[in-house]
């Protein structure tokens, strides 16, 4: 499902966030990415999502190289995934609906059946009767999930989540893990980076990055 | 409603909603745009109407049709004949180099001259008066009668006609000049709205990138702002023009009732008013497009 080969990444200033990383995750796994600030989670994420393109070795999602993939496929690269990241990319002009709408909006889908699945999606994270609020009247947890909604809203088949839990205290943590763990169970393939090591269960895949590389 | 109907009427819709979310610098930037196409729209349609006029039907056209001094009477004969078979000829007169003599001979300022004068250097004339008909016309029946034998000249004032094409030549090619210049700042002022209307929606483009919008997707509603604001600019000039013409054609009126004539500007016919509101469209299309596909290449995937 996806695939590292060899991956490094060095930014344009010189600055080598990732190196020689190699993995793979198959379709329907939970695996948890940790390590230290600055280790290259975040990195290794926007790879997958051809936020950011790999200097050299080869990141494969489903079918596509992300690498090479051309700028007029990134579209359709990102619909197949459900982002969440660290900066949380909300836009405060519109309601907490419309947010959630976005994704499906920009696929052309139907207002209808569009809001039908926002609805939906809003009430999975607890928040459908918050949809005609204004994002700044979330509470951080709230915006978090809104976030999430947005995310899955379109029916991803993998879920990549930055950083979902920072700022949170632990027992909105906890929920937003639950959010998770619901569509792990609809076999949605999950990547989550973390700090936060109590959200990790036992059992679960764990993935250390020490300074760009990976320590397994 | 089908995806691709939907996607652009909600273009559309975005598009409006920029409009009216700055209603005052959107109305500022159509009343720019409005004045500004203004000029060269407005040299045209002179330039158009002076053409009208050139080509118009002249009244009481007359023609001198100087005969070779070697001409005999039966090329005379013949010369007569020929000018009655033409339609477009009202009535013409033949005045033999004698009548003509005599007549100068008459005129006092000349008499003294022409007194003194040995042999007669007047030729035949045959003088031609003319139904109502255009320069292009007489001129064609110039051209046939000089071919005709034993004539020397044909004598015409249509030079007036001639002069005022070529200005107009000169000036269609200024008011070209000038429309593509005008139509340059067009685009420019489109360009510039788009980008501080890109720079106010940043985030939008940013969370859109993300969650899988195409380059189209949203550079459409700009494309519809810059074309809207392109249209609205076209009609105001269109309206401006309309109002220009209706003031000048008061004053014309009284001074064609002076002149017992009758002359009054047209608009454009509406197949050129489609014209301008069409290029306007479409520089406003090109603006938009220029400016949102700048800032989506220079900030790339996100
Ligand atoms: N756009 C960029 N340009 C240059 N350097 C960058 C850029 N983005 C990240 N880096 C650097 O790459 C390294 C890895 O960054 P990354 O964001 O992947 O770390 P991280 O593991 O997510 O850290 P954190 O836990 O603090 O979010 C960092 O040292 C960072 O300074
Ligand atoms: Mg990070």
């Amino acid at each position: 499902m996806i695939q590292f080969m060899q991956v490094s990444k060095v930014y344009s200033g010189g600055f080598q966030a990732l190196q020689g990383v190699s993995f793979s995750i198959s379709a329907g796994e939970l695996v948890f990415f940790i390590g230290h600030s600055g280790a290259g989670k975040s990195t290794l994420l926007k790879l997958i999502a051809a936020i950011e393109r790999p200097t050299s070795g080869a990141v494969r999602v489903g079918q596509l190289n992300t690498g090479t993939l051309k700028r007029s496929m990134v579209p359709y690269l990102r619909r197949s995934l459900g982002l969440i990241f660290q900066e949380q990319n909300i836009l405060y002009d519109r309601a907490v609906l419309d947010n959630v709408l976005l994704p499906l909006q920009v696929m052309g889908m139907e207002s209808k059946a569009a809001t039908a699945r926002a609805h939906a999606a809003l009430d999975k994270v607890g928040l459908l009767r918050r949809g005609k609020a204004n994002p700044v009247s979330l509470s951080g947890g709230e915006k978090q999930r809104m976030c999430i909604a947005r995310a899955v809203v379109h029916r991803p088949s993998v879920l990549i989540a930055d950083e979902p839990t920072a700022n949170l205290d632990a027992a909105y943590a906890q929920e937003i893990m639950t959010v998770f763990r619901s569509f792990h169970q609809v076999g949605v393939t999950i990547l989550i980076a973390t700090h936060d090591l109590t959200l990790i269960e036992n059992r679960s895949r764990v993935l250390q990055l020490y300074q760009g590389k990976l320590a397994q | 409603m089908n995806r691709w109907l939907r996607q652009h009427w909600l273009a559309a819709v975005r598009a409006f909603e920029m409009l009216t979310s700055s209603p005052t610098s959107s109305l500022l930037s159509i009343v720019v745009i409005g004045i500004v196409l203004s000029f060269p729209a407005g040299i045209l349609l002179t330039l158009d109407n002076l053409r009208a006029v050139a080509g118009q039907s002249l009244e009481s056209q007359q023609l001198s049709v100087l005969l070779d001094t070697k001409a005999a009477s039966d090329d005379i004969e013949r010369i007569n004949t020929n000018l009655e078979k033409i339609p477009i000829i009202a009535y013409f007169q033949f005045v033999s180099k004698e009548v003509a003599l005599q007549q100068l001979q008459q005129e006092a300022e000349l008499a003294e001259i022409m007194r003194n004068i040995e042999q007669n250097p007047l030729p035949d004339v045959f003088v031609v008066n003319l139904e109502k008909v255009t320069v292009d016309e007489i001129e064609m029946l110039r051209t046939a009668i000089l071919s005709w034998p034993k004539i020397a000249h044909v004598l015409v004032d249509t030079d007036w006609a001639r002069k005022l094409n070529a200005i107009l030549d000169l000036g269609r090619i200024i008011a070209i000049m000038l429309a593509t210049l005008f139509g340059a700042a067009l685009v420019f002022a489109v360009f510039n709205m788009i980008r501080l209307q890109i720079l106010t929606r940043g985030d939008e483009i940013k969370v859109s990138r993300l969650v899988g919008a195409t380059d189209s997707y949203i550079r459409r509603p700009f494309l519809y702002f810059g074309a809207i604001q392109g249209l609205a600019g076209a009609l105001l000039t269109w309206l401006i023009l309309a109002a220009g013409i209706a003031q000048i054609n008061r004053a014309l009126f009284e001074l064609a009732r002076l002149y017992e004539a009758t002359f009054r500007l047209d608009h454009f016919v509406w197949l050129d008013s489609l014209a301008l509101l069409a290029i306007a469209v479409g520089l406003g299309w090109l603006g938009a497009y220029v400016s949102v596909t700048r800032y989506l290449l220079r900030s790339d995937s996100i």
